[in-house]
């Protein structure tokens, strides 16, 4: 079964180069709301690269910690956006 | 298991060209707003299509081989495709409004509704 792990490696590799395009936008964006939506992004590619990557090795315990990054990004991606938003919250 | 390699491929392909238009939309575009559209929907329809190619292989090798490790991996799979579609969308409206309200207006915007809208 070596032929499917060469299939689901080669997916994951690429999604980290799009992980690095979109690290130029999070280096160079000129707001702060540019550098979140680049974090938003890498998030969601790392959470696609850790599936296929427990995909690639049979691990289910990967995909557990795919699920788990998921939410906590998320709850991140609120926090800041929370942050930007201004203290004064009626 | 020849349809099942051409399923893979051609899940695996739309998958990783979706999140390529993701990313590379992110660097092209003119303001916070476009690229907003751009990365979240792409990426997130990108992620859709690579985990359904996880979930076809899970499902496939435990109609095989009878281990019950790969249904466990394809259940698995199928709750984080649904943290990924719920949480994204959501994530994206939060960053967008707060954009909004700390003053990052859209490059060539020719009205702004939502200003006009509080200034009633």
């Amino acid at each position: 079964m070596s032929g499917f792990f060469n299939i689901f490696i080669i997916p994951g590799g690429l999604l980290l180069i799009f992980m690095l395009l979109s690290l130029i936008r999070l280096i160079l964006g000129p707001t702060v709301p540019d550098r979140i939506v680049a974090l938003d992004t890498i998030n969601t590619l790392v959470v696609a690269g850790m599936i296929l990557v427990g995909a690639a090795y049979e691990e289910v315990i990967y995909i557990d910690v795919a699920i788990v990054y998921a939410l906590l990004s998320y709850i991140g991606t609120l926090y800041v956006a929370k942050y930007l938003e201004g203290g004064s919250k009626k | 298991m020849e349809i099942l390699s051409t399923i893979l491929y051609i899940f695996l392909g739309i998958g990783v060209f979706f999140n390529c238009l993701g990313s590379v939309g992110l660097l092209r575009f003119p303001d916070v707003y476009t690229r907003l559209h751009a990365a979240t929907k792409a990426t997130t329809f990108g992620s859709i299509f690579t985990s359904l190619a996880v979930i076809v292989y899970g499902f496939c090798r435990w109609n095989i081989s009878g281990d019950s490790k790969f249904v466990v991996l394809a259940l698995h799979t199928i709750v984080a495709l649904v943290c990924l579609i719920i949480t994204n969308p959501t994530g994206a409206h939060a960053i967008a409004r707060a954009a909004h309200r700390s003053g990052v207006m859209p490059k060539q915007a020719v009205i702004d509704e939502l200003k006009e809208a509080k200034l009633k």
